[in-house]
């Protein structure tokens, strides 16, 4: 057995042919010889599998692996009960271990999971976290009533909050005519895509902080959305002194209704880790932690897409239309849409999922 | 010192079939040297590439109408869109996409030999994919781009105050999470319930008692090794494994001192020149009758047993 055999030389997957079981002098090694066709089968199905997915693979194997995975874990508790050839059981722990992942691993691929989240794993989640929302939602309403306040109080505070920026003409003191035009709608769509863009991009950082800082207990992510809503409060003060209201929030209302659901959202899912981390309930914290983080970031892929359509409708409708009503009548209609998509679109989570 | 290493790193999974399996838990080096090589790669893609790219255009259409300065705003703001929501796809998608893959791993990871599983044997869901790389941005590169930032700020002379401490300290807290669990797991693997482990990558080797001596006589001298009940007494199962990696990896001279141990422990005379024909009897005969003990349930672990 010692000399090379030529067929070695080509190939990883076959080696020399498996010597005559009856040539062991060991019985535990005529053992391994007999169960070692099937070992190299999954071996070979699973290197396929790591590969390239499900796709390049034969029926007759996918429909073999199960049964060779629990073939190799049962040739792995016979063999810890009965053979002491270390290299053997090294290869065997190894070769569960690499089953298991692909028996045991994500079930779907990204685009599948995609669909199963569109068509209702989304909305589920967002009702999952209905007591963080309301909270959210809470500190979002006490953040823009201490914005307004504190604009009212003092107006210094308007310069603390917004740092001065020459050329704008929203600060105290503007006149009614500047403030209305600072509402209207710019010359044509020229520069308006690549200022979505960018509004995108800046958005969802700020809600994916918000939603990552929650992991300090939640704390920072409400500090966040106070500090967002009284920027909100101190401009509805401003607009208000000129009793131009109604007009900003029209004006707001194309993206807002979509953006603040957003930002109100990821708040929430910030809220929710640092509440399971903080009250645990029964649950060790890992756990109660891993859970609620899950659930979270489902909600956090929704909001990257809110944000896409948010910076969509900042760039173009917002700054195209300039009729107040047909700019709440957009603003409005997506707010219904989104409300119920969350509340009242629940479709029967399917019999895999429900499993799991 | 290394071994024990090894072994505060060694978890055990069970399966849903009730084995216990052993799993090493990757160390923080490699995960370290999987996120630089990832991030390497990401960067030199979303930077290299298009600015190769721009360089070549150039190059190729330099007095046509496609040249820089004739080609309309609207279509250099389209392709500004799409470079934008490139890098943004990239950033998140590379990592969601390979760590979702069958193999669990991004390339970075792969080239280490790491992947990422979930804690406890359970099953890896999208969900804590998504969770584990979304707070990867505030764990490093939120204070890591703020603090260029601030650095780029201070360098023109303009008061930063505390904001900087304040961003170093977020980013070593971070930065130093795994170094304060038994798991190592840093801030996104408790929020996903994930973990990093090694992966394992072992051959079949070859069967040692259908060769040489182990089936009876020496293929040199002809001599036929039979030890006696005494003589295969003395060791137990570590001392066997020790022995059989031996006779799989070692050279003959490696062989040829254990020999001498094997002899004087068993007061046979220590021979020259059939060394590995002895170390072989010695093995099978030793191996065949630890396993007729463990058949009976009695187990001997090493020589002081």
């Amino acid at each position: 057995m010692k000399a090379p055999v030529i067929s070695s030389w080509f190939g990883r997957g076959q080696g020399e042919a498996p010597p005559d079981i009856e040539s062991a002098a060991l019985r535990s090694d005529r053992f391994r010889l007999e169960r070692e066709g099937d070992w190299k089968r999954l071996e070979a199905i699973l290197v396929r599998m790591e590969k390239g997915g499900l796709r390049r693979i034969a029926d007759d194997d996918l429909i073999a692996l199960p049964a060779l995975y629990r073939t190799a874990a049962s040739s792995l508790s016979v063999a810890r009960e009965t053979s002491l050839d270390a290299a053997t059981l090294a290869y065997l722990e190894a070769l569960v271990q690499r089953a298991w992942f692909q028996v045991y691993g994500p079930r779907t691929g990204f685009v599948r999971w995609l669909r199963d989240f569109l068509f209702g794993g989304w909305s589920r989640a967002v009702r999952e976290l209905w007591l963080d929302i309301c909270i959210a939602l809470f500190v979002m309403v006490a953040g823009t009533v201490v914005g307004w306040l504190l604009v009212a109080q003092d107006e210094a505070w308007f310069y603390r909050l917004f740092p001065a920026n020459p050329g704008d003409v929203r600060a105290p003191g503007a006149t009614r005519e500047q403030l209305l035009k600072s509402l209207g709608h710019e010359e044509g769509a020229a520069g308006l895509a690549g200022f979505a863009a960018q509004l995108f991009s800046n958005n969802s950082g700020v809600c994916i902080l918000a939603f990552a800082l929650g992991f300090a207990f939640g704390i920072p992510s409400l500090l966040l959305l106070v500090h967002n809503m009284a920027l909100l409060g101190a401009l509805l003060w401003l607009f208000n002194g000129q009793g131009l209201v109604v007009e900003l929030a029209a004006w707001l209302s194309v993206h807002g209704t979509t953006e603040l659901f957003g930002i109100l959202l990821s708040g929430a899912a910030g809220l929710h880790i640092g509440r399971a981390m903080a009250f645990p309930g029964k649950r060790p914290v890992l756990d109660a932690a891993a859970l609620a983080g899950r659930r979270s970031a489902v909600v956090m892929v929704g909001v990257v897409i809110m944000m896409v359509v948010a910076a969509l409708l900042e760039a173009f409708p917002r700054q195209l239309v300039e009729d107040t009503g047909s700019r709440f009548l957009i603003g409005g209609s997506l707010l219904a849409f989104w409300l119920a998509y969350f509340i009242l679109y629940r479709p029967a989570p399917r019999a895999a999922e429900a499993a799991a | 010192m290394n071994a024990r290493r090894e072994d505060r790193r060694a978890r055990t999974l069970l399966t849903p079939e009730g084995l216990a399996l052993p799993i090493t838990l990757a160390p923080r080096a490699s995960r370290a040297g999987a996120l630089i090589i990832d991030v390497m790669i990401i960067v030199f893609s979303l930077v290299a590439i298009p600015l190769l790219l721009a360089l070549i255009v150039d190059g190729l259409f330099d007095d046509s109408p496609l040249a820089r300065a004739n080609v309309d705003d609207r279509v250099a703001e389209f392709l500004g869109i799409l470079a934008i929501l490139f890098a943004f796809f990239t950033w998140y998608g590379y990592f969601l996409v390979q760590e979702l893959g069958p193999r669990g791993a991004t390339l970075g990871k792969r080239m280490v030999g790491i992947r990422i599983a979930a804690r406890g044997g359970a099953r890896l869901t999208p969900e804590a994919v998504i969770a584990r790389n979304l707070l990867r941005d505030i764990e490093i590169f939120y204070p890591l781009i703020t603090l260029f930032v601030l650095l780029v700020v201070a360098r023109n002379e303009a008061p930063i105050g505390i904001l900087g401490w304040v961003m170093t300290g977020w980013f070593l807290l971070f930065l130093l999470f795994p170094f304060f669990n038994r798991d190592s797991l840093r801030a996104g693997d408790i929020v996903a319930g994930t973990w990093v482990v090694e992966r394992p990558r072992t051959r079949l080797a070859k069967v040692l008692s259908v060769e040489g001596a182990t089936k009876g006589a020496s293929d040199v001298t002809g001599v036929r090794y039979a030890f006696g009940e005494a003589e295969l007494s003395i060791y137990g199962e570590k001392e066997l494994q020790t022995l059989e990696r031996m006779l799989r990896e070692s050279p003959p001279e490696a062989l040829a001192a254990v020999h001498e141990t094997i002899c004087r422990k068993i007061g046979w005379d220590p021979g020259a020149g059939d060394e590995r024909a002895f170390l072989e009897a010695y093995y099978a005969q030793l191996r065949n009758r630890l396993e007729a003990d463990l058949r009976f349930g009695k187990r001997k672990a090493d020589k002081f047993a």
